[in-house]
């Protein structure tokens, strides 16, 4: 690049750091074959829906299909598979239960990593980097080093086989990766506006609640994704700290494995089961995936 | 932004959270600790023993033989994930429907709890009723990863690759939303080459989220547990048994809390040090790249 171009991208950048959240992008790169990149886009797209085709595939077949010929589509289509685990409650309830859980878990944790992410992303205080990176080496905790304690000090205080103590075991990841998410967006909101909203007589929590938090919306969507991805993919806390009442889904399933063998096609129709909350999600957030996804840290 | 106030009030900002952390991290990590340097052998009878743990586990063939595959695993993943996930990034519609179609279908792998995972594929390579497992066999390919190491190798590692790549994919799409048209249309002024535009304008914005994305898939790679364990049982043999599920044999087969915390601890301390490597040599590539630029 020489100096001329490189003036106006200094300018634009600058021009844009502030808005580039806001902005519709509008960056059509040029591209020398737009077809070979469609088409090997449409192949890495058959890559990422063959086995999960595969899997919806077995889920409408009977058993006896799915142990017979091989076959691309369901000869004798079946919805008995789902009539299964829509009338027993044992296997409907695994679906409350993860849901429930998870949803304590985003609440509890956007509400306390919300002031604590404003807090590192605002001001200086004794120990604030240490703090920190104390956050960020929970996330890399791996859960098998915790199973031991945990089912200990659930069982002690109570809470085992209830959905609060799996809310609170995922706090353990989800909400250093919340402070952090929350703190990349936060810092990209100038500092002015807080101390505009001051002059004007904010006090701290209105402006909080009115002023700041409409500001960084789709990192509070993008937060909320993450953390109900990696609580509802979690499995490993989740079946340790629940025996019968608390039980999530991804147990319950392992009860298609008995003596006389694997119920195939309850295990691909609760498979399929377990796919469609996370397609509700992406959808509602599929505007701000694109923008925020990044994390505030472009 | 190094103009942050100094207010040490901001503490009241994030003692719930410390509460709650402290809750689930510090003690349990201490119960660990606890554990590491005793020999418990019922309620009342308990003797410290110091280093005695951790000296065995760092000699235990097990222990050792699961972190020579972990890292094999971690870095094979790493080596194809993101070229992978920057290639699609850059594949991926800007716009229109598709771009919103496209977005859903990438973003399905991470949605789907680990073990379904593993399920979906011990389906999907079956011999006798998987797709892919099938249409190997129907090719003269005696594909089996029950039977043999290197099947059950692969398999894993595409199971991962499909799992985990549209991470670092939406990480770099979203990086790449975040560059201005007049950096393109500077670039399109000097007739820059399609690959000068990814190395020199794409590539530095996508740092930052790179920097993310691989931390993140290292540090998970390294916990990885309910997909393998559904899918391979950690065999053939201990072929695929990784450290997770190492620890969590012994954990529970063994009911010997003392040498289980030990390993605890060591197997966390590795992936601490091995993210702190990471992080500050990707840091210190890019403070290099900086001072030459200036």
């Amino acid at each position: 690049m020489n100096d001329s171009t490189r003036s106006i991208t200094q300018a634009a950048s600058a021009q844009t750091t502030t808005h580039s959240q806001e902005r519709p992008a509008i960056n059509v790169a040029k591209r020398p074959s737009p077809i070979r990149s469609r088409v090997l886009m449409v192949v890495y797209i058959v890559f990422v829906l063959l086995p999960i085709y595969w899997l919806l595939n077995m889920s409408f077949q009977t058993n006896s299909e799915i142990l017979g010929e091989l076959t691309f589509w369901p000869q004798e289509f079946t919805l008995e598979n789902y009539a299964n685990i829509f009338s027993d409650p044992n296997w409907y309830m695994g679906y409350v239960n993860s849901i429930t859980y998870v949803l304590m878990n985003m609440l509890i944790s956007i509400t306390v990593a919300l002031p604590a992410a404003y807090a590192f992303s605002r001001y200086q205080f004794i120990g604030d980097k240490h703090l920190f990176f104390w956050l960020l080496t929970n996330l890399m905790a791996p859960p098998a080093v915790f199973l031991l304690p945990y089912f200990q000090l659930y069982y002690t205080v109570g809470l085992f086989d209830t959905h609060i103590a799996v809310a609170l075991a995922h706090c353990l990841f989800n909400i250093p990766l919340a402070v952090w998410i929350l703190e990349g967006f936060m810092s990209s909101v100038p500092k002015e506006i807080d101390e505009t909203a001051f002059i004007d007589g904010y006090s701290f929590p209105k402006f909080f609640v009115k002023i700041f938090i409409p500001m960084i919306r789709s990192g509070i969507g993008v937060t909320l994704f993450f953390l109900f991805m990696f609580s509802w993919v979690e499995l490993l806390l989740a079946r340790t700290l629940t025996s019968t009442n608390a039980q999530p889904i991804a147990s319950v399933m392992t009860r298609t494995s008995t003596a006389s063998g694997i119920d195939w096609g309850t295990l691909a129709a609760a498979g399929v089961l377990t796919i469609l909350p996370g397609i509700v999600v992406v959808y509602f957030v599929r505007n701000h995936i694109a923008k925020g996804f990044a994390l505030g840290r472009t | 932004m190094n103009d942050k106030v100094r207010n040490n009030k901001a503490w009241w900002l994030i003692l719930p959270m410390l509460l709650l952390v402290a809750f689930s991290a510090i003690i349990p990590l201490m119960t660990v600790v606890n554990y590491s340097v005793q020999d418990v052998f019922d309620a009342q009878t308990r003797y410290f023993t110091g280093t005695e743990w951790f000296v065995q586990m760092l000699n235990d063939p097990a222990l050792q033989s699961a972190l020579g595959r972990q890292f094999v695993f971690s870095l094979t993943i790493l080596a194809i994930e993101v070229p992978l996930g920057i290639g699609i990034a850059l594949l991926m519609p800007k716009k229109g429907w598709q771009a919103s179609a496209v977005l859903i279908l990438v973003t399905l792998p991470l949605l789907i709890p680990w073990n379904v995972v593993g399920s979906i594929w011990q389906i999907f390579t079956r011999g006798d009723i998987g797709l892919m497992g099938w249409s190997l066999r129907e090719l003269g390919y005696s594909y089996n990863i029950t039977r043999s190491p290197l099947d059950a190798w692969i398999t894993i590692i595409i199971m991962d690759v499909w799992h985990w790549t549209p991470l670092i994919a939406l990480l770099c799409y979203s990086g790449l939303r975040a560059i201005p048209e007049a950096y393109y249309q500077a670039a399109r002024i000097d007739r820059a080459s399609r690959w000068a535009i990814f190395r020199y304008i794409q590539l530095p914005k996508l740092t930052n989220v790179l920097v993310i994305g691989i931390l993140l898939r290292f540090m998970h790679s390294f916990m990885i547990y309910a997909e393998p364990f559904v899918l391979t049982g950690g065999g053939p043999g201990s072929s695929t048994t990784f450290l997770s599920q190492a620890l969590a044999i012994m954990a529970t087969a063994q009911f010997d809390v003392g040498p289980s915390a030990a390993f605890s601890l060591i197997y966390f301390l590795i992936i601490l040090l091995v993210s702190w490597v990471f992080y500050t040599a990707i840091m210190n590539m890019q403070k290099d790249k900086k001072e030459r630029g200036a």
